[in-house]
């Protein structure tokens, strides 16, 4: 793990910086739903990395395998996500976000 | 020192296509911008040897979702400029919510970098003489075996949600009508003809 003076420590500070600035994402374009979901993605990556990390830096593979699993659930929502957008956006012609406050049942 | 100059260029990279991908104006320049990103976090995963779960951040992200998400935003006719009308509202409550977040995350990364914290057994110590991808099987298929299967149920349960959610009937389009075809009988179907030599045939 801490081949060339690159430790744990390092990657936990790229994780941390980045999943940081998928929630600023998620504050500065509040009105942009497709943002947001990449902001979200954003932090689904951050916790990949801190997972590979530790997964490496302990020896032990769990890390890798529960990396997966947070892959698997990204792309699911990702997924459902953006449909959600599409018939949304149909019916309304706009994605702002101040909108779905709005709907009902 | 190889390693030390790899990481620090994905590093970097990473952290500065994370920010252009929140602060860039146009949505496609943002998913653009994610797909750098992704493809530096393999890089940072190849350099610590989880080789399976970088390729498969290239093929289930790059590949998968962000070109779902490049689809979508060229797909949907939006007025990108009025969405953007919060972002300086927003800014001075965000970037302190971030600088809080950062330094919570940090408190603790370094905290636990002091020592102190007792870890518990390893539950799949690595075997350095497995290939990543050999071992990462090995596990996926025995002892996750129920939660991989749960994971593919997950995978199909989006999937289905995703077409029930944007399926719509279209007016004038012509469906297969099975009963028919089933019930339709050669002698309605066809018909003998005998066309005289060289006037042709009618249809």
């Amino acid at each position: 793990m801490s081949a060339g003076g690159v430790g744990l420590i390092h990657y936990l500070v790229v994780a941390a910086l980045l999943f940081t600035m998928g929630v600023l994402g998620i504050f500065l374009n509040r009105k942009n739903i497709i943002v947001i979901l990449m902001a979200i993605e954003l932090i689904l990556l951050a916790v990949n990395i801190n997972l590979v990390a530790f997964s490496a830096a302990l020896n032990d593979l769990v890390g890798q395998v529960f990396a997966m699993f947070v892959l698997t659930v990204a792309a699911g929502e990702a997924a459902i996500g953006l449909a959600i957008l599409v018939i949304f956006f149909r019916g309304r012609g706009s994605i702002s976000v101040d909108d779905p406050s709005r709907m009902k049942g | 020192m190889i390693q030390a100059i790899a990481f620090y260029i994905f590093a970097l990279v990473v952290l500065l296509s994370g920010a252009m991908t929140i602060a860039s104006r146009n949505p496609v320049h943002s998913v653009l911008w994610l797909i750098l990103a992704f493809f530096n976090a393999a890089g940072l995963m190849v350099l610590v040897g989880a080789e399976f779960i970088a390729m498969l951040l290239v093929i289930v992200y790059v590949g998968a979702v962000a070109v779902l998400f490049l689809f979508v935003v060229m797909m949907l006719d939006i007025d990108f400029a009025s969405l953007r009308a919060g972002f300086v509202r927003y800014f001075g409550i965000g970037l302190v919510l971030a600088v809080a977040l950062v330094a919570e995350i940090l408190i603790g990364v370094f905290a636990w970098d002091a020592g102190g914290i007792e870890l518990s057994r390893r539950a799949a110590p690595v075997d350095a003489g497995v290939p990543n991808i050999t071992a990462v099987g090995y596990l996926l298929y025995t002892r996750y075996l129920f939660i991989f299967e749960a994971a593919g149920f997950v995978l199909l349960v989006a999937m289905i949600g995703a077409i029930v959610l944007t399926h719509r009937e279209r007016s004038g389009s012509r469906y297969q009508n099975i009963a028919r075809q089933v019930a339709r009988r050669p002698q309605d179907a066809t018909r003998n003809v005998r066309p005289e030599i060289g006037q042709g045939v009618q249809l």
